[in-house]
């Protein structure tokens, strides 16, 4: 047997596939928390177009693109316009560095089971994550509203505090790893163990901090849509609004992806390493999981006073996350 | 501060035990609750057994609708033509209801018992003029019906026009 190929093309189309799934996948994240948060209410939840109201997230977007998109007089264009792309750009660029797979030989061709494999690409995500925080900023600073600009301030203190504690939760999976690139550090884990039993204060306060990142209830203070009007995203509306939508629907499918690939084992089958050509399956399946759960939280925790967010962001996530970082390093140097 | 765990995860089994329950929406296009035998919706105008109009044109519901939304224009009966009981008729009648508010102010004040209100409420239309019901459209059958609770049920008074005649 020949060496496989590798050819540039391979990965445009992977390209195009994943953020065209990734699309899908958070349409149907709409649906799927509607549906959830309806029965959990005791209702029904979309159910009206097509079988289960399946059809339900392609009757909204095609009622967002349909509809007028309102633009303030005042706002400045060009940011007003750009800030919703720039949020859902960084939101989707971050799928590029997830490995969801083995990677397979087809006719002679290699096909990866990630995107780019970057030597780096934990950092490249928080970077992303970085940036995509300027779309709200500037968002609600363009529309020139006082409303957006009380919203977008709110999630910027949010979102800068979180990241603190976020950043610093995965730091022992790094240190357990031995390595910045996701694709070393899942193998790693179906070498050794999958990290969320040796760093279960990281997952902890990974997941919680990621709650908080993705301004996801209960520390959905950004939005709070029973006291604000509705944050960074007042002046929006159309399907420029649909953007920040999907910008954060899309975070909130990353990060569970990321949890799913720093702390569950990636693609991994646990046991048994003949299941794992079907990596992708087993991707999607913890995944499936994980977002589930981020819904039942939804249904289930009120949200969170503004003094008690920041409260809890610095004064239990961080130095639960320092310590554990800490404790994992020194551990990490014992062993060896 | 030591309750907060179990609290949160409590909070937790709470939600999930819904999710195995049986929602309790009424799907409403497939599904009609029955109204109140007392729910005031559109309105009738009735006739005599003899197929004479009760209406007379008197107006007092007119005078008595808050909204305005009654029109009445009365004429005189004819030997010729006689659509009536009394010495006038209703030449025009017409209610917009798109301005009716349904209080039954209109049914209290009429003297011979003409004008009651239904219970039928599926009266949206996509044009404000289709709205406009004419005295055609009042004395017949409503098109559409909506189930009615059984009056036993209720411990509630027959009205007097309902009794009556």
């Amino acid at each position: 047997m020949t060496h496989p190929k590798e050819t540039w093309w391979v990965a445009l189309i992977e390209v195009g596939v994943i953020i065209n799934l990734v699309m899908v996948a958070f349409a149907y994240t709409t649906w799927l928390e509607r549906k959830v948060l309806g029965r959990m209410q005791r209702r029904f939840g979309p159910n009206r177009a097509g079988p289960f109201g399946l059809l339900q997230p392609i009757a909204d977007l095609v009622k967002l693109i349909r509809k007028e998109s309102f633009f303030p007089a005042s706002a400045h264009e060009i940011p007003y316009i750009l800030a919703p792309i720039l949020s859902t750009f960084t939101a989707l660029a971050a799928f590029a560095v997830i490995p969801w797979g083995k990677g397979w030989t087809v006719h002679g061709y290699y096909i990866p089971g990630v995107v780019s494999n970057l030597p780096i690409s934990l950092i490249l995500i928080f970077a992303l994550g970085s940036i995509g925080i300027y779309g709200y900023i500037v968002g609600g600073w363009a529309s020139d509203s006082k409303y957006a600009i009380l919203g977008s301030m709110r999630t910027c203190a949010q979102l800068v505090s979180y990241e603190v504690s976020l950043a610093l939760s995965v730091l022992g999976v790094v240190l357990m790893g031995q390595s910045l690139n996701l694709v070393d550090i899942v193998d790693k884990q179906q070498t050794t163990v999958w990290f969320f039993i040796p760093q279960f204060v990281g997952l902890c306060v990974f997941l919680l901090g990621g709650i908080a990142e993705t301004s996801r209830p209960p520390f959905d203070l950004p939005e709070a849509d029973t006291e604000l009007v509705a944050g960074y995203h007042t002046e929006y509306s159309g399907m420029r609004w649909g953007l920040f939508q999907m910008a954060e629907y899309i975070n909130m499918i990353v990060l569970s992806s990321l949890a799913v690939t720093l702390f569950f084992g990636g693609w991994h089958f646990p046991w048994v390493p003949s299941l794992d050509k079907f990596g992708p399956i087993w991707f999607c399946l913890k995944l499936a999981i994980l977002v589930n759960a981020f819904i039942w939280l939804r249904a289930s925790q009120p949200r969170l006073r503004y003094d008690q967010l920041m409260r809890f962001g610095w004064k239990i996530l961080l130095p639960a996350a320092t310590i554990n970082a800490l404790v994992t390093a020194l551990l990490v140097v014992w062993v060896k | 501060m030591a309750q907060v765990v179990p609290n949160t995860l409590k909070g937790f089994g709470v939600t999930l035990k819904q999710v195995f329950k049986k929602p309790l929406t009424q799907q409403y296009p497939e599904y009609k609750h029955p109204v109140y035998p007392r729910f005031r919706g559109r309105h009738r105008l009735h006739v005599h057994a003899n197929g004479l109009e009760k209406c007379v044109g008197c107006s007092l519901c007119a005078a008595a609708c808050p909204s305005d939304c009654i029109r009445v224009v009365a004429a005189e009966n004819t030997p010729e033509n006689r659509v009536s009981a009394g010495e006038r008729y209703a030449r025009i009648y017409e209610i917009n209801l798109s301005r009716c508010i349904f209080c039954g102010y209109c049914e209290l004040a009429c003297p011979f018992d003409a004008i009651t209100l239904g219970n039928d409420f599926e009266i949206s239309e996509y044009n404000r003029d289709d709205l406009i019901y004419d005295k055609e459209m009042l004395l017949k059958e409503p098109v559409k019906k909506v189930p009615v609770a059984d009056r036993s049920l209720y411990d509630t008074p027959i009205p007097y026009y309902r009794s009556h005649s």
